[in-house]
């Protein structure tokens, strides 16, 4: 055994591979952005040398694919330049998608384990709920988002429900399957010890069940919270919501604003990031109150 | 025959077939038993002979499905809900996220002693199997003799006057096997329990016992019910006399005769 080391077992292997990343995306850029570049100084019947037809792909306005800088410069410019007020600060819009999100994988979470519990304990729930619930995913969410902000939307439900109702949608299921295989894991003779104890239901759940199901439970959760932001986003593509990470997505696509696109879609893969790590920190936590091996 | 009012465990004509997609499954047919208070009573033969399925019958976890049982004069099942026995399984089936002394307390919890009480019986039974300072460590760092040590303590933390082990120690090597096999032994002398103890080694089971019932498979049966001769007081070395060799001796022809080698 070593010594763990932070720069040698993390962060040179993580750097390593964004390294390699980037190379590659700017040779891509240079590469798919060149024939603008060429078109342009072939209508003005001009020779293009390579060094200004490299420079020249990595400072275009509507690009391709846009260079990694000017992506960062572009958040740069829309978090740290403008207040989170503002309709043209990417945080502001980031916010917008994340209540939405944290409201639909609270609300999918509490549905997913009562589900779980109820599918556990019951039979016919379990003979009669658990078709429906993978049948609920095999439906487009796409297709199924504007239908759920009609239908609210006429029921005098707008706003940030809506939304967070299509990050329910996709969240709770991951929440069902975990919680079910978790309240089960259970071993034969951990149960029959809480029978010969003559233990009530309610008390094999708390002290059995429950406890067996969290590592089951966390590892759903992060699928979950990654999902409801996926959820979220979507929720707003469809819907002509004006604000939100979605909203910006979709802006920047009508207007040919890649850089835009691109910024919105880093912000959303970080959200989702930190989210998911967010879990991850819950979880080790969890582990450790409950006395685990380290 | 009428059950014996006052038999800890009383069994006539006692069967369990189980239905299998195979066909049904003799597990057990025919047990005539009768266990009394303070005995200490080994159940003993190879694989498939019932042994595990007539304790977990006691215990209310499988139903007969021939012959009657009594267990301190009620049928299983209400003997279960007023918690007459304790149960140690195969493995120590300890809770991994509870420490030690949170295990022992999950009787006491689920039947709901007092806080001062739970703390007083789990100080007790730690004393009876040798973990006193050892209760607040987590079940993964302790050593599976100390594991199956705190399993018998949380089956004692109550006060179910009736203990049924089923292999308790199966999976331990041999010297730490004897230690607490001598250690049960005291434990025994100390409580004044009945004992139910499921085993496939001989010399565990004569070593033990009071009673010692030959058991064999196909159908699971009774072939012989030897009385120990054995004092009560057994220091280790009794493994090396004459007359523990004979009961063992007794033992194995039993084991033999009840088995079929042509298969």
């Amino acid at each position: 055994m070593h010594k763990q080391s932070l720069l040698r077992d993390k962060l040179l292997p993580i750097c390593t591979v964004v390294a390699f990343l980037i190379a590659v995306w700017y040779v891509a850029a240079v590469f798919l952005n060149a024939p603008f570049e060429r078109d342009t100084a072939a209508r003005a019947g001009t020779e293009i040398a390579f060094s200004d037809l490299v420079r020249n792909t990595m400072a275009q306005e509507r690009p391709v694919l846009p260079a990694p800088h000017q992506v960062v410069a572009e958040i740069w410019d829309t978090t740290a330049n403008k207040a989170i007020t503002s309709k043209r600060s990417l945080v502001y819009h980031a916010w917008i998608t994340l209540s939405a999100t944290l409201l639909g994988f609270g609300i999918g979470a509490a549905l997913g384990i009562l589900l779980a519990v109820g599918i556990v304990h019951n039979r016919a729930m379990d003979r009669s709920l658990m078709p429906w619930v993978i049948a609920s995913q095999t439906i487009p969410i796409l297709a199924i988002a504007p239908m759920i902000i009609v239908v609210l939307n006429a029921i005098g439900i707008a706003g940030l429900l809506p939304k967070a109702l299509i990050s329910t949608y996709l969240s709770f299921f991951p929440v069902v399957v975990g919680m079910v295989k978790g309240l089960r894991s259970p071993e034969a003779i951990q149960l029959d010890l809480m029978h010969t104890y003559n233990a009530s239901q309610a008390q094999t759940f708390w002290k059995l069940r429950w406890p067996s199901s969290m590592p089951y439970l966390f590892t759903s959760l992060k699928v979950a919270v990654a999902i409801s932001l996926v959820g979220a986003i979507v929720g707003e593509l469809p819907t002509g919501a004006v604000a939100g990470l979605g909203a910006r997505l979709l802006a920047g696509s009508y207007y040919g604003q890649t850089v835009q696109i691109w910024a919105a879609l880093f912000m959303a893969a970080a959200l989702a990031a930190v989210l998911v790590m967010i879990v991850g920190a819950a979880h080790t936590a969890v582990l450790k109150r409950m006395g685990a091996k380290p | 025959m009428t059950s014996n009012p006052a038999s800890v465990v009383s069994a006539r004509n006692l069967g369990l077939t189980f239905e299998t997609s195979d066909g049904p499954v003799n597990a057990l047919t025919g047990v005539n038993l009768d266990v009394d208070k303070g005995d200490f009573v080994s159940f003993i033969g190879p694989s498939g002979c019932g042994k595990t399925t007539f304790l977990r019958i006691i215990a209310d976890l499988e139903k007969p499905t021939a012959g009657t049982i009594a267990v301190n004069g009620m049928t299983p099942e209400e003997a279960r809900r007023r918690r007459a026995y304790g149960y140690v399984f195969q493995a120590a089936a300890l809770y991994p996220w509870r420490t030690i002394e949170k295990n022992i307390a999950l009787p006491l919890e689920i039947m709901g002693y007092s806080r001062e009480e739970q703390k007083a019986r789990i100080e007790r039974t730690l004393e009876l199997v040798n973990l006193s300072g050892f209760g607040k460590k987590y079940p993964w760092q302790l050593s599976g003799g100390m594991q199956q040590r705190a399993s018998i303590a949380r089956a004692l933390a109550f006060d179910a006057d009736l203990l049924l082990m089923d292999e308790p120690f199966g999976a331990l090597d041999e010297i730490v096997r004897d230690h607490l096999n001598e250690q049960l032994l005291k434990l025994w002398a100390r409580t004044d329990k009945t004992i139910c103890f499921v085993t496939h080694s001989i010399p565990e089971a004569v070593y033990l016992s009071t009673k010692i019932i030959v058991m064999s498979p196909r159908p699971g049966r009774v072939t012989d019910v030897i009385e120990s001769t054995l004092p009560k007081e057994r220091p280790l070395g009794i493994r090396e006399t004459p007359e523990f060799l004979e009961i063992a001796h007794r033992v194995r022809e039993g084991l033999r005769a009840g088995h079929s080698y042509d298969e």
